[in-house]
């Protein structure tokens, strides 16, 4: 035991070597434009107190391992907290700092308290699984309320719930039916592009272009599905990849149509249901929200009818979905995710099954790209990249693939880890990865692996 | 008598291989027909031919639909199982990660989807698609009973042991409600004590539903002791066909697959 310090420092100080070799020319020198042409700068700042993370951290590590967890909890807690007070020589050293200590640290309070990290937390998981939804239902519904609730807050609001949409329904494709689709962000672009067009070209109202942004949507999907769905697995990724992207560069090249990649302006915004619209000078005939309730105008109206809106979309497809999940198609999605050969054996037409899939997927990516176009009032190519697939089907996979509240979780810590990191610029990025990759480390199966049975016997 | 399956002159090939070649029997209804044969002699082909996983390159496979004879082959294999043939697989195909009795209600898909009018019936609930479901769940309840799952039933199917797993999917098979039922080695894996009782499990629904059973196996006291008439395969090619009693004593069978009697072959 009283080696282990010893020990400890030196698996630090090997570390730390290398981590300083290999960091030297990266970090420690940087090509400079100077009068007289190219120059090395340096920074050693940075590449000292790179050095002394990695050492701290494996100092650490060592620690736990050779028993000395308590004293890791307490010291690596301590210097987290001072790592937020030490000037840093750059941001993202501070938040590698941070986060890495209190990584550790939390790594030292599971072992204390006898549970692996995130191993075996599904009997509370499970009591948490019962009252979590109507407990995040309520706070959803009350977020507009809340004192804290500005103009930004109700925007990511707005978009986690429409990450949420778009990952219930995309759940449906990928979770349910096992079909891995990399292009859902298409769907999504021909649900905009529709509700653009439509609400901007022919004067569409935003509650006429809902169900034809949906049925637009799910049109596609089909004429996809039919020659696509007999690929399985990798092949169908591949094809949804690069049906994603000719959706894209279609829309940024159909001018006549689309407008390019200067976008549509002018997409419809939703009306108080047909009856009032958000605006403080309301066209002839028609009257302004404010004065239908006799309120004061504030523009802050406009953006919690769309939240609440959104809000009841999700909803709305989340019911569907739990609630199709118990009917034979749902559970023949499921079926076909588990075994295709098997339920081609008990009568199921894996074609006509999987397109159905596909079909109500993409109507709801539609509705979700109905409401992006609300929200943002402006539609282009560059919101539809291969990213927000990705974006997605990360939702949903890191969730827990087929469960709602998976998609849930992930959807807020998608949208919120790149708004907390918005200072890191690039960084963001990188934040996202070491966070996905900490997920499939500690949670290969998703947030939530539990799944419901559709039916069960007293 | 009437066969419920008769096959005639089926040949599959894989490239140069000739698989089964020219291959002609019956399946009679309501009786278990085995097909035995060493390893590689086209038993597990001639299955996935029957139920539509192989295109044959010639012959035929018609099934008795209520006195009209359909053709089979070339049909996919989801038509071919809502005609009423379902089979078990040789290495077990269960829905892994759905519990024991999901895995019953989708063998019920085609009764249940027809009850549930294109989902529509059943997303708003009506009384007609309740019925039908609560008449699905009856009936995995008593087959989950006939194989002594019903205290695992809302259990994930992987969770079961492998002798569990074998009658789940044979319960699986015959919740689909076939006429004829492809068993592809179910005793595979399994210890004499299973066996036995695998083997009145078989012979037992059989006599129950009315139900013909094709069976591929190798265990030959099982085969023996259950089967009413067998076919022998080697090489691709039927080499004998009889009761039990004729086919132990087939000259060419021993030579070709049985062996000796002093010779443990089973």
């Amino acid at each position: 035991m009283a080696q282990l310090p010893f020990k400890a420092a030196r698996d630090g100080a090997i570390a730390a070597l290398i981590a300083g070799l290999l960091a030297l020319p990266l970090v420690g020198f940087r090509l400079v434009d100077q009068s007289g042409g190219e120059g090395l700068a340096n920074r050693w700042p940075q590449l000292v107190a790179m050095i002394i993370l990695v050492f701290v951290g494996r100092l650490a590590l060592s620690l736990i391992s050779g028993g000395a967890v308590r004293s890791v909890l307490f010291f690596m807690a301590a210097f987290a907290i001072g790592s937020l007070i030490i000037p840093w020589p750059s941001q993202f050293l501070e938040v590698v700092a941070v986060g890495g200590a209190a990584l550790i640290a939390m790594r030292a309070a599971f072992l204390l308290l006898g549970s692996r990290p995130f191993g075996s937390m599904s009997g509370a998981v499970g009591l948490a699984g019962r009252y979590a939804p109507w407990a995040m239902i309520a706070f959803a519904a009350l977020l507009p309320l809340l004192p804290f609730a500005n103009r930004g807050v109700l925007d990511t609001g707005v978009m986690i719930l429409t990450y949420v949409l778009l990952g219930w329904g995309l759940n449906i494709v990928t979770g349910l039916a096992g079909l891995l689709d990399l292009g859902y962000a298409a769907f999504f672009a021909i649900g905009a592009y529709t509700a653009a067009i439509l609400g901007s070209t022919y004067g569409f109202s935003f509650w006429a272009c809902l169900p034809l942004a949906a049925a637009f949507a799910s049109a596609a999907g089909l004429l996809l599905g039919f020659p696509v769905l007999r690929l399985r697995g990798d092949y169908f990724a591949i094809v949804t990849l690069g049906f994603g992207e000719i959706i894209r560069i279609v829309a940024n090249n159909w001018r006549s149509l689309t407008n390019g990649s200067q976008g549509i302006a002018g997409a419809p915004r939703p009306s108080f249901f047909g009856i009032a619209d958000f605006t403080a000078s309301p066209a002839p005939g028609h009257t302004a929200f404010n004065a239908l309730f006799g309120i004061p105008y504030n523009p802050i109206h406009r953006i919690i009818f769309l939240y609440y809106l959104v809000l009841g979309a999700a909803l709305l497809v989340n019911g569907f979905t739990l609630r199709i999940r118990r009917l034979p198609i749902g559970r023949a999605w499921e079926a076909l995710r588990e075994d295709e050969i098997a339920a081609q054996a008990l009568g199921i037409d894996r074609r006509r099954v999987k397109l159905t899939a596909f079909a109500i997927g993409a109507a709801w990516g539609g509705v979700g790209g109905a409401f992006f176009a609300a929200r943002q009032g402006f539609v282009s190519p560059e919101s539809f990249g291969f990213m927000e697939s990705v974006a997605v089907t990360a939702i949903v996979v890191l969730g827990g693939m087929g469960s709602q509240l998976g998609v849930v979780f992930a959807a807020v810590l998608y949208v919120g880890l790149s708004e907390l990191f918005r200072p890191l610029e690039e960084y963001r990025m990188l934040v996202f990865g070491i966070a996905m990759i900490a997920i499939m480390r500690f949670r290969p199966r998703g947030l939530i692996s539990t799944r419901r049975p559709t039916a069960t016997l007293l | 008598m009437t066969a419920l399956l008769s096959i005639k002159d089926l040949t599959m090939r894989f490239g140069g291989l000739v698989a089964i070649d020219s291959v002609s029997f019956d399946v009679r209804p309501e009786a278990i027909t085995a097909l035995i044969g060493p390893n590689g002699a086209g038993k597990t082909t001639l299955f996935n031919c029957v139920t539509g996983f192989y295109r044959p390159r010639s012959g035929s496979i018609r099934l008795d639909c209520s006195g009209r004879l359909t053709e089979l082959s070339g049909q996919p294999g989801h038509c071919i199982a809502q005609l009423g043939i379902a089979r078990t697989f040789q290495n077990i195909r269960l829905f892994a990660n759905m519990t024991v009795l999901e895995n019953l209600l989708v063998a019920q898909h085609a009764e249940l989807m027809r009850a549930s009018a294109f989902s529509i019936a059943g997303i708003l609930g009506l009384p007609s698609y309740r019925r039908a479901e609560k008449k699905a769940l009856d009936k995995a309840r008593y087959w989950l009973d006939r194989v002594g799952l019903l205290s695992r039933a809302n259990e994930p199917a992987q969770f079961l042991s492998y002798g569990q797993q074998r009658r789940l999917e044979i319960a699986r098979a015959i919740c689909s409600g076939p006429r004829l039922l492809c068993l592809d080695e179910p005793a595979a894996g399994l210890n004499s004590r299973e066996t036995i009782e695998l083997a009145s499990l078989v012979r037992a629904v059989s006599q129950e539903l009315g139900l013909a059973v094709l069976l591929i196996e190798h265990d030959m006291s099982l085969v023996m002791e259950i089967s009413d008439h067998i076919v022998v395969l080697d090489y691709g090619r039927k080499i004998a066909e009889g009761s039990p009693a004729s086919i132990r004593g087939d000259k060419a069978v021993i030579a070709a697959y049985l062996g000796e009697p002093d010779g443990e072959a089973a």
